[in-house]
C-alpha cells in the first residue's frame, strides 16, 4: 500500500508534534491493554454457516472491559470513550462505515498498527483514488462502494483525470497483490484498509478526527528560527522553562532561570492550611449566590423562559436583603452594586468624606478613558481634589502627596496610583466599617420604605459609558 | 584565532553552562523544599469538612445555530444575555442567547476568528485570528456594521486571544508571537508589551477585582504567567503541565486561576501560595483541555474538552461531579454568564449551547 509514512523526525526534536499525538500515545496504550492475549478483549473467530468471520470481538464484551480496566464510571462514559477510539480508528464495526461503538453483539475488529493515525501522515487525495479504483476491480459484494464513496471517486476522477492512467495501473497493481493472499487474511486486510479510508476520508457527517486545531498547526508549521542544541541536561529532561528562544544561547536562557528561582524563593508565601481555609470560606459565603449551587429567586430565566430573575435585578426599589447582604461582604462588593455604591456615597456625604470615594472613583476612570484624553483627565482629576484650593480636596498623608506631585510631571494612567490606595485604605478601614454597622445600611437590609431617589440606573449607564464614547 | 583558541572557548563555555545548570537545579531543590514547608495540609483535606456537591441537573437550554463552520470563540455581553462568537468560516455573530436570535452576523475578511471580545459597555465587539490583526466593529442596527470597523492591533503572528479590559477603550490581546499587548482602542496604539514567554500565547484572562492591574497568560511553553499592566512586568510564573496551556481562568476572588492543558489536566494555581494547590485530572480523560470557568461561588469548575465533553469538577475537593454530553464535535469554548445562571460552550460542531 502507498501511503506515505510519517518521518521519524521527534528524535532530534526538529519537529514540533502536534497535540493529537499526545492523544494517539494515550489510545494506544489502552488499546495495547485492549489487545493483551490473556487480560484484554477477547478476540475471536467466528463460525457462521458457509463462513468464517476472523478475529473479532463484540461490542458488550469490549464495553465490558472497559469498565472492568478504565477508570470509567458509568456504561455512558465507557460507551463515549469507545466511540472515540474507534473514530480515531483503533477498531472499527466489521461491516459500517460509521465508526461508532454499540454495547451490543455487533462485531468489531482491531485495527493494524500500521494504520494508526499516529504512523501516517494525511494521506493524499491521489493515495484515496487508487484505493477506491480497486475497490471497483474486486468482485465482491462487500467491497462495493457505498454512494459517497462512488461520488468521492466520480470527483477524483475528473480532478485526476490526466493522471487516471497511472492511478488505474496502480489500483490494478495492488489488486493483484491482493489476490494472492489468503481469503481470511484478505478479509482483515479489506477490512482494515477500509477503516483506514473511514478515518481519514470519513461518511459525511462523521467527524474527521485527524484534523488539528488551526492555532497548533500554525505553530507546528512554522519554521523553528533555532536547532535545538544538543547538550546533556542532568536529569535527562529539559526543565518546561527552557525553550526555542531561550536554546539560542544556552547560558541565556539559564540564567534568566536562575532569576526566576530567585525571585520565587524571595517571596513571601502563605501556608496552604491558611490558602485552603480562604477557598472554603469563599465558597461558603457565595453559595447562595451560585446559581449552580442555590436555586435562584426569582426562578432562573434560562429555566422559566422569563427574564423576571434580571428585570428585578434592575429594579432598585425593595431590594431584597439577599442582595444587600452581600454588601457586607467586602468593599469591592459593596462598589460592585449600582445600588450598593449610591448607598455608600449618601453615607460618605453625610459624614462630609464624599470627595474620597469620588477621588477613587475619578482614579479608576483615569484607567479606562482613551490615551488622548489621559493629560486632560489627570490634571482635571488634580485640579479637583488635589491641588492647593481644590474645592473638594482629599486628604492624603504628605508621603503619597510628594510621590503624586512628583507624578503629576510626566501625567499618566497611573499618577494617582498611591493617593488612590491610600484613599481606598481609608475608605475601607474606616468609612466602610462604620457603614456596615450604621443605622443606614440595616434599614435597607430590612427593606425600609426609604428608596433611592433618583433611579440607580442612569447612574450605572453613566458610570459604564461615561468617558471618549463619542468618537464613532 | 587558532583552531586552538578556538576550542578553549568552547570548553569554558560548556563548563560555564555545566556551573548554571548546577546553580539552577540546586535552585529547584530549595524552592521545592522551601514550598513544602507551606504544603501543611492539601485543599481536598480542608474542603473534606464540605458537603458533597449533591447531583446536578444541568441540561441544554438553547442550542445556538446559525454559524457555518467550527465555533472558536465566544463572549458573554455584561447584559447576561447577549453573545458574540466567532467561526473558522470568518463569520461573528452576535447573539440574544436568550430568545436564540441573531442579531448582527459580521463577515470578517479572513476566515479562522479564532478570538472575539464584548466591549463592557455593550456597543462594540472586537476580533482577529489567523489575519494576525485585531479588529473592532461597532454594533449599530442603523448601517453596516462592517462600514465602521477600525483595525486596532496588530502582531506579528496570529492573535489568539481579546480581552477588553474593564473600559470599552482599552483592548488586552494575546499572540502566537509568543507576547501580550495592551492598546489603545480609539487611536490604535500599543500601550504596553509584555514578553516573557517563550512560545505562543494561548489565552489571557483579566483579574476580577476591579482595583486590580493583572491579568493571567497561558501558552505553548507550558508556563502560565501573571502581568503588571502598568509596568508590563511579569510578576509570576508557574509551571506543571506536561504539554501546551489552552486556557486560563481567574477564580472568582481573584487569589487563584484554573489552566487547562492539551495534556487532559486541568489545574488550580493560588497566586498567595504560589504553587499549584489543586489538579483535577483521571487516567480515562486522554484529551486536552480547550477551555475553563468557575461558577459564581468558585465550587463548580466547567471545563470543555476535545473529547467533546464538557466535565464538572468540584473545585475544592477535586473530584469530578458529572459529564455534559451533547456537542458533536470538540468543545473549543466556554463561558459563564456574567450573573452565574448558566453556561455557555461552542464547538466545532458550528453549534453554541447554554446549558443550566
Amino acid at each position: 500500500m502507498a501511503h506515505r509514512r510519517r518521518q521519524d523526525t521527534a528524535g532530534n526534536g526538529q519537529v514540533e508534534e502536534n497535540p493529537n499525538y499526545i492523544v494517539y500515545r494515550k489510545m494506544e496504550s489502552i488499546v495495547e491493554k485492549m489487545q493483551d492475549d490473556v487480560t484484554g478483549v477477547p478476540v475471536r473467530t467466528v463460525k457462521s454457516f458457509m463462513t468464517k468471520i476472523p478475529s473479532v470481538f463484540t461490542g458488550a464484551d469490549l464495553i465490558n472491559w472497559m469498565m472492568k480496566n478504565l477508570d470509567i464510571e458509568d456504561q455512558t462514559e465507557a460507551l463515549h470513550l469507545a466511540h472515540l477510539v474507534a473514530a480515531h480508528g483503533y477498531f472499527f464495526p466489521i461491516d459500517d462505515h460509521v465508526l461508532t461503538v454499540k454495547a451490543d453483539g455487533t462485531y468489531y475488529r482491531f485495527q493494524t498498527p500500521y494504520f494508526w493515525p499516529s504512523n501516517c501522515w494525511e494521506p493524499e487525495n491521489t493515495d484515496y483514488a487508487v484505493y477506491l479504483c480497486k475497490r471497483t476491480m474486486q468482485n465482491k459484494t462487500r467491497l462495493e462502494l457505498a454512494d459517497y464513496e462512488a461520488e468521492n471517486l466520480a470527483r477524483l476522477q475528473k480532478m485526476f483525470s490526466r493522471k487516471w492512467e497511472f492511478i488505474f495501473m496502480q489500483a490494478e497493481a495492488q489488486a493483484k497483490v491482493d489476490k494472492k493472499r489468503d481469503k481470511l487474511e484478505r478479509k482483515v486486510l479489506d477490512s482494515q484498509e477500509r477503516a483506514f479510508w473511514d478515518v481519514h476520508r470519513p461518511v459525511p457527517g462523521c467527524v474527521n478526527t485527524t484534523e488539528v486545531d488551526i492555532k497548533k498547526a500554525c505553530r507546528q508549521n512554522r519554521p523553528l528560527k533555532v536547532i535545538k542544541p544538543n547538550y546533556a541536561v542532568p536529569g535527562g529532561r529539559i526543565s518546561p522553562s527552557v525553550s526555542e528562544a531561550e536554546l539560542h544561547n544556552p547560558s541565556d536562557g539559564l540564567k534568566i532561570q536562575i532569576n526566576t528561582l530567585k525571585q520565587q524563593l524571595d517571596r513571601r508565601n502563605v501556608k496552604l492550611s491558611k490558602v485552603a481555609e480562604s477557598y472554603v470560606s469563599f465558597y461558603e459565603q457565595y453559595q447562595e449566590y451560585d446559581p449552580f449551587s442555590t436555586t435562584p429567586e426569582p426562578a432562573n430565566p434560562w429555566l422559566c423562559d422569563t427574564p423576571e430573575f434580571w428585570e428585578i435585578e434592575k429594579n432598585l426599589k425593595d431590594l431584597p436583603p439577599r442582595r444587600v447582604k452581600r454588601w457586607a461582604f467586602s468593599l469591592p462588593e459593596l462598589l460592585r452594586d449600582p445600588a450598593g455604591r449610591e448607598q455608600f456615597a449618601k453615607f460618605l456625604d453625610k459624614e462630609y468624606s464624599g470627595e474620597n470615594l469620588r477621588f477613587w472613583e475619578a482614579c479608576q476612570e483615569l484607567k479606562k478613558v482613551a490615551s488622548k484624553d489621559v493629560t486632560s483627565k489627570v490634571q482635571e482629576t488634580w485640579d479637583e481634589f488635589l491641588a492647593p484650593g481644590a474645592h473638594n480636596p482629599v486628604n492624603i498623608d504628605s508621603k503619597a502627596m510628594a510621590l503624586t506631585t512628583k507624578n503629576m510631571e510626566t501625567p499618566d494612567r497611573y499618577t494617582f496610583d498611591t493617593a488612590a490606595e491610600h484613599i481606598y485604605y481609608l475608605m475601607k478601614s474606616d468609612s466602610y466599617a462604620r457603614y456596615i454597622r450604621s443605622e443606614m445600611y440595616k434599614e435597607v437590609l430590612l427593606g425600609s420604605k426609604k428608596k433611592p431617589k433618583r433611579p440607580v440606573l442612569v447612574k450605572l449607564k453613566s458610570f459604564n459609558m461615561g468617558g471618549g464614547q463619542s468618537f464613532y | 584565532m587558532s583552531n586552538e583558541g578556538l576550542k578553549v572557548k568552547v570548553d569554558n563555555n560548556s563548563e560555564n553552562i555545566d556551573a548554571l545548570q548546577r546553580e539552577v537545579e540546586s535552585l529547584k531543590t530549595k524552592l521545592e523544599e522551601e514550598r513544602l514547608k507551606l504544603n501543611d495540609v492539601t485543599l481536598p483535606d480542608v474542603a473534606g469538612r464540605l458537603e458533597s456537591i449533591p447531583s446536578l441537573n444541568i441540561k441544554v437550554r438553547r442550542v445556538l445555530k446559525g454559524h457555518q463552520g467550527k465555533v472558536l470563540a465566544m463572549d458573554w455581553s455584561q447584559d447576561k444575555r447577549h453573545i458574540v462568537s466567532s467561526s473558522q468560516d470568518g463569520k461573528m455573530i452576535v447573539w440574544d442567547a436568550f430568545t436564540t436570535n441573531k442579531e448582527h452576523a459580521i463577515a470578517m475578511p479572513t476566515t479562522w476568528v479564532m478570538a472575539c471580545s464584548y466591549a463592557p459597555s455593550g456597543t462594540l465587539v472586537a476580533c482577529g485570528g489567523l489575519d494576525n490583526k485585531c479588529t473592532v466593529y461597532p454594533l449599530s442596527f442603523d448601517e453596516d456594521v462592517t462600514a465602521k470597523k477600525r483595525p486596532v492591533a496588530t502582531h506579528t503572528s496570529y492573535m489568539s486571544c481579546c480581552k477588553f479590559t474593564n473600559s470599552d477603550q482599552q483592548i488586552l490581546t494575546g499572540s502566537g508571537d509568543s507576547t501580550c499587548a495592551l492598546w489603545d482602542v480609539e487611536s490604535g496604539q500599543l500601550m504596553q508589551s509584555f514578553h516573557n514567554h517563550t512560545a505562543d500565547v494561548m489565552s489571557i484572562d483579566l483579574s476580577p477585582s476591579e482595583t486590580g492591574n493583572t491579568f493571567v497568560s497561558g501558552g505553548c511553553d507550558k508556563m502560565a504567567m501573571i502581568w503588571d499592566m502598568r509596568t508590563g512586568d511579569c510578576v509570576q510564573k508557574f509551571d506543571g503541565h506536561d504539554a501546551d496551556i489552552n486556557t486560563v481562568k481567574f477564580y472568582p476572588s481573584g487569589d487563584a486561576f484554573a489552566s487547562g492543558s492539551d495534556d487532559g489536566t486541568c489545574c488550580l494555581y493560588d497566586l498567595r501560595a504560589d504553587k499549584e494547590v489543586n489538579c483535577y485530572t483521571k487516567q480515562s480523560i486522554i484529551f486536552g483541555v480547550n477551555a475553563v470557568d468557575f461558577s459564581v461561588s468558585g465550587r463548580l469548575l466547567f471545563s470543555g474538552y476535545n473529547d467533546y465533553t464538557v466535565n464538572v469538577w468540584d473545585t475544592l475537593k477535586g473530584n469530578r461531579i458529572c459529564i455534559l454530553y451533547s456537542h458533536e464535535n470538540r468543545v473549543s469554548c466556554l463561558g459563564m454568564s456574567p450573573d452565574g445562571t448558566c453556561l455557555c460552550t461552542g464547538s466545532w460542531d458550528f453549534t453554541l449551547r447554554i446549558w443550566a
